[in-house]
């Protein structure tokens, strides 16, 4: 049998193709998520421009009368679909409009909460990924050892945790007790630790248990066999073999966990009184600020694209092999 | 061996490093004139219009009113020094405090107050949107308010907070507010919506200057949230603590707590055009079933707070010490609803005609005590066969059922003053078309005739009679049962002193803060 192998790449190139549908994928995912957005508000109980005159007014302040104002100045009477028809036409003029309950740019004050939360996560991320991926690697040195025990024991430790718990304990401890940081809030440098910290525990246990099962895995393989026995230091075989191979499982596996994450981060923003998108989108839904939902689901559907755009890229940047072959029989 | 030693050495060091990072701040410094005043509440800014912000610009004292009020209610000067009306009560005019200026440096004119006195008039859902005023003008240095009635509560009106006057810079297209340029003795330094805002002392206030030139305000959405803030040293100045964590923190002896007894009464609204809820037989059977005294001390932790008239004390115009009180009295309760045809049914609900006593409240968690007072209800006309369904939901949803005629109960908490002057709230919640946060399907002709006369103020000798009245008709008719009054609380921290409250919540007084020795 004559086996000619013939390999080449897409003629775009990986990166191009991945852009490429991620851009498509975006598109869609606006579209129905806005859409989806508009048709679950209009169908919750309740008055929208009495829940609307609530958030602008204030809970014991709401009358019929500034409910009625409200309906007359956003046009609430018109039917749903020209409203639809509306936010759309904004959406593709990369308008986001204006709160219904604030009154200022939907843009404006989503860039603060979407830069406030991103803040939040990239810091519990790369507290995570060196407490998880360091954690991990040492354990995977010496599989069954004392540090690979104690990690299995952080793992259930700060999954078992609940991250409202946790952040509580680490306000008590770290603001009451030893009054180092500040307990909750925004606007100081330190006021971001204690709630980075809270995520980054409950994630990095499952980095820890990753790394670990990815190093133990990729020490055994026999590329790594032969980098040792064809004289490679300890070193060169870690940076060069063990921290490349295990890499594009780990990207893999954050890009879940980040999405997760920015998901997850409602409770502690709320607990610490953090202003992000979790706090952003249960407000505006709770006002039916139907512009402000909208743009915050908008944002997070976006951002699972991006990640899934990066977390893809980075594999490709990782692993040279190409992503089509063709093989010639 | 090296390799891996060098990498449990590594990760130690990045821990350490990591942790010193965290805690390289250490603990806060002295206070010095510039630190900063911290006060933590629960109050989120969303917008800055006054008409819809709230007090939050009054408290923080950026921005003032024409007319103040003391602690008692008593109108004082604020913007205006003082006002006079024409013989016919139909034209007040307003003098303003010469030499005022507003943040941006420009003066407090009377043109820039009457702009901004016909904005917040535009603004639906104010006090002053709904007053007779026909205009606002700019005469002759003052300011002129023409009425188309004569109106006696309006001075205490032009001190409710959403008639504020902010500067002319403050305005945007359409009169939307885009900052707030006020002519407190603070001004705001950098303002960051909904959760903070860092003030400075006004370099140009013309009294007396604040000891703490430097405030933060951060507001934070959760009760626990907040008691740890206080109890950590982070907050000096704490609002909106939950009763239970007062208790720990006053026990733990770390902070101070300063409180005062609120105009404000927690009510249940009742539907008197109800087929049920019609009989006033009901509603005083409905009242003597509330345990006043029991909820007040289980929920608010505080027994005085159980409400035996719909005015607390702290309204002394309005209290009334003649009035019969409401009591507990379970059997008499018993005992009217028989009188009023209700008797138990088989399962123990009671029954008129085939028809069980059963109805709905509506309520919101909003305030954290009124869904736990809900319940607790729930549970004493239960013990009396009545089968109540609490519905915990969106505030709006009080008003809307009064306009649609849905509701049957509302509990939620009222405040009467507002506008300084119970009256005008008074009048609104009790006139003879019932009101969103007032009486729903009942009027009574002596009650809303006494109301009229005391705001057309032809009869300033009667105002104690006319008091007295509401108050008696209101207690035997009980368009609304009172709960509980309210008591607001602060935590504050060891470092700061002179802290005292406003029951009216006008103003936090932080210009009265010092810090401790």
């Amino acid at each position: 049998m004559n086996l000619t192998t013939s390999l080449h790449r897409s003629p775009a190139g990986p990166v191009l193709r991945v852009l490429r549908q991620r851009a498509l994928q975006a598109a869609a995912v606006a579209l129905l998520v806005s859409t989806a957005c508009f048709a679950i508000v209009q169908s919750l109980p309740g008055d929208l421009a009495f829940r609307i005159a609530a958030g602008r007014y204030g809970y014991d302040q709401v009358t019929a009368a500034s409910a009625d104002t409200v309906r007359a100045e956003l046009g609430l009477d018109r039917p749903a679909w020209q409203q639809f028809l509306d936010w759309t036409g904004d959406l593709f003029t990369l308008n986001l409009g204006t709160s219904l309950v604030t009154g200022t740019s939907v843009a404006g004050e989503l860039g603060l909460y979407l830069w406030s939360s991103l803040q939040l996560a990239a810091a519990a991320l790369v507290l995570a990924l060196a407490l998880g991926v360091a954690g991990g690697a040492l354990a995977a040195c010496r599989p069954g050892g004392v540090l690979d025990r104690l990690t299995t024991l952080w793992v259930s430790g700060s999954r078992a945790l609940p991250p409202f718990l946790l952040g509580l304990l680490l306000i008590l401890v770290f603001s009451v007790h030893l009054g180092v940081l500040p307990a909750a809030g925004h606007g100081e440098t330190r006021s971001i630790v204690l709630p980075a910290a809270t995520l980054a525990v409950g994630l990095s246990g499952l980095f820890a248990r990753v790394t670990r099962d990815a190093v133990a895995d990729v020490r055994q393989s026999d590329y790594v066999r032969f980098a040792a026995a064809k004289g490679l230091g300890g070193r060169m075989v870690f940076l060069r073999h063990i921290l490349r191979n295990t890499g594009v499982t780990l990207i893999s596996y954050v890009g879940v966990q980040m999405l997760i994450l920015i998901e997850g981060v409602v409770i502690v923003e709320s607990l610490f009184a953090w202003p992000g998108l979790g706090h952003a989108l249960v407000h505006a839904i709770f006002w039916r600020d139907l512009p402000m939902i909208q743009a915050t689901a908008l944002a997070l559907a976006l951002l699972v694209v991006a990640l899934n755009t990066a977390v893809d890229l980075g594999a490709v940047a990782l692993d040279p092999r190409p992503r089509h072959r063709e093989f010639v029989l | 061996m090296s390799w891996r030693r060098m990498k449990v050495v590594g990760a130690s060091l990045a821990t350490v490093l990591m942790m010193a990072g965290c805690a390289g701040q250490g603990a806060p410094s002295s206070p010095t004139p510039e630190h900063p005043v911290k006060v933590v509440g629960p109050f989120e800014l969303h917008s800055l219009d006054p008409s819809t912000a709230g007090g939050f610009f009054t408290r923080l004292q950026v921005a003032e009113t024409l007319v103040d009020a003391d602690t008692q209610g008593n109108l004082q000067p604020g913007l205006s020094t003082r006002w006079d009306a024409s013989a016919d009560g139909l034209s007040w005019r307003f003098t303003l405090r010469p030499d005022a200026l507003f943040h941006d440096g420009t003066a407090v004119t009377a043109d820039a107050v009457a702009s901004a006195l016909q904005a917040a008039r535009a603004k639906g859902g104010t006090p002053l949107s709904t007053a007779p005023v026909t205009t606002i003008t700019a005469d002759g240095g003052t300011v002129r308010v023409d009425l188309a009635k004569k109106f006696a509560p309006l001075a205490a009106v032009l001190a409710h907070t959403g008639t504020q006057i902010l500067a002319p810079s403050s305005y945007g297209p359409g009169n939307a507010v885009t900052k707030v340029v006020g002519s407190g003795p603070y001004r705001i330094e950098r303002l960051e919506q909904p959760a903070n805002i860092e003030l400075t002392a006004f370099e140009k206030w013309q009294g007396r200057k604040p000891a703490i030139s430097k405030v933060q305000y951060q507001a934070a959405g959760r009760a626990e949230s907040r008691t740890l803030m206080a109890e950590s040293g982070q907050a000096d100045v704490t609002f909106g603590i939950d009763p239970t964590s007062l208790q720990r923190l006053e026990r733990a002896s770390k902070v101070t707590i300063e409180d005062v007894t609120l105009p404000r009464t927690i009510l249940l609204k009742v539907n008197s055009g109800h087929e049920i809820l019609g009989d006033v037989r009901v509603r005083r059977a409905l009242s003597m079933a509330l345990d006043r005294e029991s909820m007040a001390t289980a929920v608010l932790r505080d027994p005085e707070m159980a409400a035996t008239q719909l005015f607390p004390p702290s309204l002394p115009a309005w209290h009334q010490h003649s009035v019969t009180p409401l009591t507990h009295d379970p059997s008499g309760a018993r005992g009217l609803l028989a009188q009023a045809g209700w008797h138990p049914g088989d399962d123990g609900t009671l029954e008129r005609n085939g028809k069980k006593f059963t109805v709905s409240l509506r309520t919101f968690p909003d305030r954290p005590e009124l869904p736990i007072l809900a319940t607790a209800i729930q549970a004493k006309l239960k013990g009396l066969g009545i089968a109540l369904d609490v519905k915990v939901g969106n505030s709006s949803e009080i008003p809307a059922g009064h306009q649609d005629g849905s509701l049957e109960f509302g509990l939620y908490a009222r405040n009467y003053a507002l506008v300084p002057d119970a009256l005008v709230t008074l009048a609104d919640d009790f006139g003879a078309d019932g009101a969103d946060y007032g009486a729903m399907g009942w009027n009574n002709a002596i009650l809303t005739s006494t109301l009229n006369t005391m705001a057309s103020g032809s009869d300033p000798g009667g105002q104690p009679d006319g008091r007295r009245k509401v108050t008696e008709i209101l207690q035997s008719e009980l368009p609304v049962i009172p709960v509980a009054w309210y008591r607001q609380s602060a935590v504050v921290s060891k470092r700061v002193e002179g802290l005292s409250l406003d029951p009216l919540e006008r103003s936090w007084r932080l210009t009265d803060l010092i810090w401790a020795k």
